[in-house]
């Protein structure tokens, strides 16, 4: 999709970098809004609420924070159940380094600071569809959704009460829109149709039947095993023709 | 004590806890990236990185289309469900991401306007 768009002349850095932040943020500062809203009626000051926006920039991890703070599972429980929740990242980060690997080790890691699902899907996309990878495109960006975040949780979190129904503004769609908006080129045969169906579907499964923590990680992990398994045995005839 | 520290003792638990999950959310997004050879991995599994994209991508959408106000829901209802059915179509025809996305968050506000679901 028209991230990178090859025949367009590219616009500046700093311009796509915004570009592409720009669905992000629409999402990002209503979201980070009810979670501001949501912490401080579990108990968490509002300063530490947004404190946990600049530090951990993770929303189903805030999410699961703050539930289970205000159910008061306690210090470890909370903090486990935010881990596997966040296994994810493991995933995604791994899956960035094979396109990161001529950049320096600093820079790779400053690129993981702003990793998020969303950040990840949009410079992931853009570089399967022959991005030439920019750094600077790629700080603006996260730092951009990152300040956005920020914004959306201290709203929330100071004057929560001073905001009326933000429902019939739509926002708490732009997330999945672009996710959907992302997930058409990522199938880009029929192996990766069967993939996104696949793991799509044991996602949903996996959280209905109750594991809302455990879902994306154990879903994404066994869609790429079976991602790779077809693939091999679709490959396995290759070396007998040749020979 | 000063005030600062009659704060922090009183919130103990709460930064204790807040430490521990900044620790468990960064520690996954920055220690891969940062220390993982991404140009020497064992062709294996970087295949299997290949498709995780796709995967993670789908993972993530189907819960937010499926699950509805915290149920699984395939009825009329599921206001996500019905909108996501022609963004799909738009994404897929237009190929385009911004029109895809400004279609689907137009399509919420009519259907919330119009009172047809919340």
């Amino acid at each position: 999709m028209s991230l990178a768009d090859s025949a367009a002349p590219s616009p500046p850095p700093w311009a796509e970098g915004l570009r592409r932040a720009l669905p992000i943020t629409l999402g990002y500062v209503p979201v980070g809004f009810a979670f501001g809203v949501l912490a401080v009626k579990n108990g968490i000051p509002a300063g530490l609420a947004v404190a946990m926006a600049v530090l951990m920039f993770s929303g189903s991890g805030q999410f699961v924070f703050a539930s289970l703070w205000g159910g008061g599972v306690g210090t470890l429980s909370t903090a486990a159940a935010v881990g596997i929740v966040n296994l994810r990242y493991l995933l995604m980060s791994a899956a960035e380094s094979p396109w990161f690997s001529r950049l320096s080790r600093t820079r790779r890691f400053f690129l993981g600071l702003g990793l998020t699902d969303e950040t990840f899907a949009v410079h992931i996309t853009a570089l399967q569809e022959g991005w030439p990878l920019n750094t600077a495109t790629m700080y603006i960006c996260n730092s951009t959704t990152h300040l956005s975040w920020v914004l959306g949780c201290a709203i929330g979190a100071f004057c929560g009460n001073l905001v009326n129904d933000v429902r019939p503004l739509g926002l708490d769609y732009a997330i999945t829109a672009m996710f959907l908006a992302l997930l058409v080129p990522q199938c880009s045969s029929r192996l990766h149709v069967l993939i996104a169906i696949f793991t799509g579907a044991l996602s949903v499964a996996l959280k209905a039947g109750g594991m809302s923590q455990w879902n994306v990680a154990v879903a994404t992990i066994l869609g790429a095993s079976l991602g790779l398994a077809l693939s091999l045995r679709a490959r396995r005839p290759e070396p007998e023709a040749q020979a | 004590m000063s005030a600062p520290l009659a704060w922090a003792g009183e919130h103990e638990a709460l930064l204790l806890a807040l430490g521990a999950a900044t620790l468990v959310t960064v520690l996954p997004k920055v220690l891969p990236v940062t220390f993982l050879r991404g140009d020497a991995l064992p062709p294996l599994l970087r295949r299997w990185l290949d498709f995780v994209p796709v995967a993670v991508m789908a993972a993530l959408v189907g819960p937010d289309i499926f699950i509805y106000q915290g149920r699984f829901d395939l009825s009329t209802g599921n206001l996500f469900l019905m909108v996501s059915i022609p963004t799909f179509l738009v994404a897929w025809k237009t190929r385009n991401y911004f029109v895809t996305i400004a279609v689907g968050i137009g399509l919420v506000i009519l259907a919330r306007w119009a009172a047809w679901a919340v």
